[in-house]
């Protein structure tokens, strides 16, 4: 019954407090200066690259834009 | 030398599993060592046939064959899974159906599991696994790495499903909800998944594009936890290697905790969190505009991730598991209503500025009442995990309608959607057989989820009143078999309600195929290359 002492103590003081920062960390890092241009071009990807994988030399923007149906 | 080893391999699979048949402890155990034996000999005449071919490099083409057989399985196994759904409502309400000559195999507590996993993972499954072969290629704009190894995990999986389906029929069970195959199928599956998971990882490591897409997220965390979630729930001793019986590891409220854990985040991460890769992909695809915030949808998985795991223990309120872990699972399920929402807005405001297209794209009505089904069901369930409320419906059928709220309008509407989408696509057609065929199914299956959750609210809170009725002096008023009488008319409106989804499952599957086979094929320079 000790070790389960031991890990529920650490679990609700050390874990706890690491996963909340972890976690509010996370929201900063989405709102940080700059974010928002980058999450434009990451939101735009399902619209590059349907028909075929982008060739090797990571001209991955230059594809031709995809037919839609 | 490769084919070689690989043929070896799956000769000493044959003989191995032959010799494990002729040395059965059950009936159950036999036939799945004879499906085994058939399923090792089959891949090996494959592989002969194949060996020493010269190999073809196809890294400029997307790899599409097996989300061809993904999409044919997703729909099969789902008319399979909603048949027998459909029958068993109709077992319960007419126990006739329960046919004598079929004692032992066809009678509920035997169909019922079969109808569980058919949805939850063969068509469930199927429909993951094809969504996500086809959205890391696409986002990533690289090719599935590993060669055949998606096939691999493709027939794997079927295996998988035939293996339990059929020893569910022949009593081969641990008993364990949604986790009822025993353990050499469990240990099958682990194989199956950690290739899935090779396959999902190699292809995002090889990604052309900087960043990874939020869809891919969800999905990772759905692979991921599913496989622990299936490691620990699944730590059984067998009895015997040529017997399917096997004991747990954990016993009492341990056990009984760890179910749970698994069961719930099963629903956590298998219908939530990869049903939402799909949705953060297909959504945005078929509105044709980019997803409504990216900054959401990062603390939308955040939060979901880091919430879910610990919502388990609502399923064991007022058992023997400690008050604190009860009462943990029910703050966690309350506070989930934040990102399950955050989510929902998300998927809708997709739409924002193209929600006329409602009016003319069927499919798209599909995808947005099935996020609306998403809205309603996390909505629903925490509330249900309230202990007041949950001693009202547990043990109720008010359980199973949040259930199906939640699979038949949130994971089956998006999956059907997700078909319609994919099968164009897929096999190079102009577009869909019939619209009009995707309106009937879209009706056929909403009126159908209505009635299913409607008549088990109304049963679910009248049995759950009737059974905690007491009279002046302290006594209950209603024997048990009272309450099976008074839920007659519920039940009957319930198998009509699944009636009706079936019915719209049907016509999808005529539709497809009507694409496939009649549809013209779309300008050789826009099709997709026919891989394989």
């Amino acid at each position: 019954m000790e070790h389960y002492s031991l890990l529920r103590e650490f679990a609700d003081s050390w874990a706890l407090l690491a996963m909340m920062l972890l976690f509010l960390g996370v929201i900063v890092w989405a709102f940080r200066p700059g974010s928002s241009r980058i999450h434009q071009d990451t939101a735009s990807i399902p619209f590059r690259n349907e028909d075929r994988p982008a060739p090797d030399a990571g001209t991955a923007r230059a594809t031709a834009k995809d037919v839609r149906s | 030398m490769w084919d070689y080893v690989k043929l070896i391999a799956l000769g000493a699979v044959t003989i191995g599993a032959a010799i494990a048949a002729n040395y059965a402890h059950d009936l159950a155990y036999m036939v799945n060592a004879l499906t085994v034996m058939l399923a090792a000999a089959v891949t090996f005449i494959w592989v002969l046939r194949h060996a020493e071919e010269p190999r073809v490099d196809r890294s400029h083409e997307y790899m599409d064959g097996v989300i061809r057989a993904g999409a044919i399985a997703t729909a099969l196994w789902g008319v399979v899974g909603f048949l027998a759904g459909t029958f068993i409502a109709f077992q319960l309400a007419f126990p006739a159906l329960n046919f004598e000559w079929a004692q032992g195999y066809m009678n509920f507590g035997k169909l019922r599991p079969l109808h569980t996993s058919a949805v939850i993972f063969a068509f469930g499954g199927n429909a993951l696994i094809m969504s996500t072969f086809y959205i890391v290629q696409r986002t990533t704009a690289s090719r599935l790495w590993g060669g055949n190894l998606a096939w691999f995990v493709f027939w794997g999986f079927q295996l998988v499903i035939v293996l339990a389906a059929t020893g569910y029929l022949l009593g081969a069970t641990q008993s364990k909800e949604y986790a009822e195959p025993e353990w050499y199928v469990d240990w099958w599956l682990t194989i199956v998944w950690v290739a899935f998971l090779a396959v999902f990882m190699g292809t995002l490591f090889n990604r052309k594009e900087p960043h990874i897409y939020v869809a891919n997220w969800f999905l990772m965390a759905f692979i991921i936890t599913v496989a622990m979630l299936h490691i620990v729930n699944n730590l059984s001793v067998p009895v015997s290697l040529l017997g399917s019986k096997s004991v747990q590891v954990f016993s009492g409220v341990q056990d009984a905790m760890v179910q749970w854990w698994y069961g719930h985040n099963a629903v956590g991460f298998f219908l939530t969190a990869g049903f939402l890769g799909m949705m953060y992909y297909f959504v945005p695809k078929q509105a044709d505009r980019p997803v409504f915030s990216y900054k959401l949808s990062i603390i939308h998985f955040w939060a979901l991730i880091f919430l879910y795991i610990w919502a388990g223990p609502h399923h064991l309120h007022y058992t023997a598991l400690p008050d604190w872990a009860q009462t943990l699972g029910m703050i966690f399920s309350i506070m989930l209503w934040m990102p399950s929402w955050g989510g929902m807005i998300n998927g809708l405001m997709t739409l924002s500025g193209a929600w006329d297209k409602l009016r003319t794209d069927p499919i798209l009505r599909m995808m947005v009442v099935s996020i609306g089904f998403y809205g309603m069901s996390t909505f629903e369930g925490p509330m249900m995990s309230i202990k007041a409320v949950n001693s009202l419906s547990h043990y109720t059928d008010w359980t199973i309608g949040h259930v199906h709220s939640g699979a038949l309008g949130w994971n089956g509407m998006i999956t059907f959607g997700v078909l319609y989408f994919l099968v164009p696509r897929l096999w190079g057609r102009q577009g869909l057989y019939s619209m009009k065929l995707v309106s009937w199914h879209f009706w056929l299956a909403t009126i159908g989820i209505v009635l299913y959750a409607s008549s088990m609210w109304v049963t679910g809170i009248m049995e759950g009143l009737m059974w905690r009725e007491v009279d002046a002096q302290g006594f209950l008023v209603n024997a048990f078999v009272d309450t099976v009488e008074a839920k007659f008319p519920m039940y009957v409106v319930r198998a009509l309600g699944g009636v009706l989804y079936l019915s719209g499952a049907l016509i999808m599957v005529y539709n497809l195929w009507a694409t496939i086979a009649r549809q013209p094929a779309t300008s050789p320079a826009a099709v997709p290359v026919p891989a394989e």
